[in-house]
């Protein structure tokens, strides 16, 4: 015994072999497997790049100059079948996904939340209503609920010929919402500077109150002044603008064509289906995670609130929110980022979102089919990550600091 | 949706990891399997469309019921892989199907850049227009402004944007996935116009809830010389395709059938001799036995039998022979000789 402590106190520390150091060990198996992976990467690349090539299949990134040659429903940038390339028509993809889900992501939270908060109404009928749509909306697939809005609802709506006519340049049938387009005139710039000018006030005010309040305990009202400010001061000065017949901005009202109604702006029935799909479906879980936040801040908080006279609206948005955005943050972040990727479901009922243009048509009509879906998965992985990393951000914002 | 991702997901994996696929392997690896698999379409009548009992038929999935019949003498032995247009390639370059025989165009891009070859052109088609009666149409001149639904990923999507380009016309184009959603939303209403090859338009109007409704315009505005396609590089396979649509039009020409095939067998002329195998050995050139096109003809008839009964007289589209009559009878399908 007394032997063997001494030859173990002797041998190891100065002579223990760096094999049997569990640190490098570490060290080593992870730098192992990190080069196993980097092997397998560049085993499977240089595999594919030569069988492509052996197959006749060409590869590289250069199809994305070419002239794409076909025609997308929905472009918010410029794009024809004779200028636009496959790389325009990424860009197309790419921002109407990124529009119909920027667009999902502020109805569904406002939705959401609302849906959340009645579900813990005292008004019983109030929450039971909204404890059904939760049940209902978020056990259904998306996807049949994007064909039931899609084909049952949006696909009911008449002929352009017998358009629904909703009074100030609105019309609605089976190929879409048609609206007035605004044309702006020379003295455009008048009103938006006046619409800055209220912004500005609006800033000055608020700050303004809000030491007011701050030191003498009167409140002032911030909402009134604002909405007036900002939206009817420059109101006020249009109306102003037209009857001296300088109008700042006109009309295009949608006019009866031999098939559509043309002139105007248009929203596509397939975005409105792909964004009611997304919205409703999102809200149903947001409202779940929503009345998880509320009943996560201990009724303490409440009752504390109420013993100081606040009214119970003021306790919801000053008190209990605020400490419930703690816990709401993360499982929300998630649900945007569904939000997001769901959004590719839009190839079921042909709005031209990323997939759809992208892996659908530039796929088929190019065949370089390791290209366009890693550039795809790319562009989600990028998408998800960004919204991660801003949500992060206000998360930190929110979370509790710990003294 | 789901079989598409599974066939770019295949496609991804075996082109990330397979071994190149050496050339002649398909029908070694068809004959060990023990059975062809075929990529059809996902349902086009006189083309390829299963039936209430799974049973597949159509001018292109007799196509593929030849070949099995020339490899095993038994025309069953085909399994179906029904594919959306965008899928397709994707699925034979990935060697999930042996050959495509699903009406596709070939097009100088798809026969050199995809790694494709088109053995044959089984059907001369041409792109044209459906809209419904009361919109009073009567050319594809007058469409402008119109909506048109139309699938994705074909070159119906290309010679759309084409025509109406070259017209000076206006258009809004919704694009489908698959042909199923195309049809259906404009029989819905949501578009004015249909637009695919007219053979399809004369096979989708059947689907159409009113099939009275609706019109096929005059104008024909592409060449659309539909056939199978195989992968490029496998020259033994491209030619049992290849002949085994020849075998089908010589067998018309020759006035051989379905019913007189035994008959033929004791004929004189050398130049049935040679194609049925009782002359020469020209199915073994190709890697089959020498009556391979015999069994062809046995089980599945010859193209005009095939083309009266999916397409032609003997079906709902009534399609008349046209482009595709023989060219001894003014049409394009040209035997290429047995000899």
């Amino acid at each position: 015994m007394n032997s063997v402590q001494t030859a173990v106190s002797q041998t190891s520390p100065p002579k223990k072999s760096f094999l049997y150091d569990p640190k490098v060990r570490g060290a080593f198996y992870q730098v192992v497997l990190v080069a196993a992976i980097i092997v397998l990467f560049y085993v499977a690349a240089t595999n594919a790049v030569e069988n492509l090539q052996r197959a006749r299949i060409a590869s590289g990134f250069g199809f994305l100059n070419n002239t794409a040659g076909f025609d997308i429903s929905q472009t918010l940038i410029e794009f024809s079948a004779a200028g636009g390339t496959y790389g325009d028509a990424f860009i197309v993809g790419l921002l109407n996904t990124l529009i119909v889900s920027a667009i999902g992501i502020f109805f569904t939270t406002f939705l959401g939340f609302l849906i959340g908060i009645a579900r813990l109404s005292k008004n019983w009928m109030v929450a039971k209503v909204a404890m059904v749509y939760v049940e209902v909306l978020r056990n259904v697939p998306l996807l049949v609920q994007l064909l039931f809005w899609y084909i049952a609802v949006l696909g009911a709506l008449p002929h352009p010929r017998d358009s629904l006519e909703m009074g100030a340049g609105f019309y609605l049938n089976s190929r879409g919402l048609f609206m007035a387009q605004p044309l702006w005139g020379p003295n455009i710039g008048v009103l938006v500077a006046v619409f800055l000018l209220g912004l500005i006030g609006t800033f000055i005010y608020r700050r303004w109150a809000k030491k007011q309040q701050e030191q003498t305990g009167r409140q002032y009202p911030v909402g009134k002044v604002t909405l007036a400010l900002v939206l009817g001061l420059p109101i006020l000065t249009w109306i102003v603008l037209a009857l001296v017949g300088a109008n700042p901005i006109t009309f295009e009202l949608p006019r009866r064509g031999t098939f559509n109604l043309t002139g105007g702006m248009q929203i596509l029935p397939e975005f409105v289906a792909l964004l009611l799909g997304l919205v409703t479906y999102t809200a149903a879980f947001i409202a779940e995670v929503v009345r998880a936040g509320i009943l996560a801040v201990s009724k303490g908080q409440t009752e504390a609130a109420g013993s100081l006279g606040l009214p119970p609206g003021k306790i919801l948005r000053l008190v209990v929110i605020p400490q419930a955005m703690r816990v709401i943050i993360p499982p929300l972040t998630s649900q945007y980022l569904n939000l997001t990727k769901n959004s590719s479901l839009a190839v079921a009922i042909g709005y031209p979102d990323l997939v759809q243009v992208f892996m659908g048509t530039v796929l088929n009509q190019t065949g370089q089919a390791i290209e366009v879906v890693v550039i795809t998965m790319g562009v989600y992985l990028t998408i998800s990550l960004l919204t991660s990393f801003f949500m992060n951000i206000y998360n930190r914002r929110v979370a509790i600091v710990e003294r | 949706m789901k079989k598409a991702l599974v066939s770019i997901a295949f496609g991804l994996t075996a082109s990330l990891f397979a071994t190149g696929a050496s050339a002649q392997a398909t029908l070694n690896s068809v004959k060990q399997k023990g059975f062809l698999t075929c990529g059809s379409n996902t349902g086009l009548a006189g083309f390829g469309q299963p039936d209430a009992q799974g049973n597949w038929t159509g001018l292109d999935v007799d196509l593929c019921r030849a070949i099995a019949a020339a490899i095993f003498d038994d025309p069953s032995k085909v399994r179906y892989i029904p594919l959306a247009a965008k899928d397709r390639f994707t699925a034979l370059q990935s060697g999930e199907v042996d050959v495509l025989s699903r009406n596709s165009t070939k097009t100088m891009s798809r026969d050199t850049q995809l790694g494709l070859d088109f053995p044959a052109i089984n059907y001369y088609d041409g792109q044209g227009f459906m809209v419904r009666k009361k919109l009073g149409v009567s050319s594809a001149k007058e469409l402008n402004g119109a909506s048109i639904c139309t699938q994705q990923g074909t070159t119906t999507e290309l010679n759309l944007a084409d025509y109406f380009r070259a017209n000076n016309m206006k258009y809004e184009v919704v694009a489908f996935a698959t042909s199923d959603e195309t049809f259906k939303a404009y029989d819905s209403g949501r578009c004015d116009a249909f637009t695919t090859d007219a053979s399809g338009l004369y096979a989708e109007r059947l689907r159409a809830s009113a099939p009275d409704d609706h019109i096929v315009l005059p104008e024909i505005i592409s060449k659309e010389p539909l056939g199978p396609a195989v992968r490029h590089g496998d020259n033994q396979w491209s030619d049992i395709v290849s002949w085994t649509h020849n075998a089908m039009l010589n067998a018309e020409e020759l006035g051989v059938t379905k019913a007189n095939v035994d008959q033929m067998k004791t004929s004189d002329n050398p130049e049935i001799k040679r194609l049925l195998g009782t002359e020469g050995k020209f199915g073994e050139a190709i890697g089959l036995t020498n009556d391979w096109a015999y069994r062809i003809i046995k089980h599945v008839g010859n193209y005009g039998e095939s083309f009266e009964k999916n397409v032609g007289e003997g079906s709902r589209l009534k399609i008349k022979r046209g482009q595709n009559a023989l060219w001894t009878k003014g049409g394009l399908q040209y035997g290429i000789p047995v000899r």
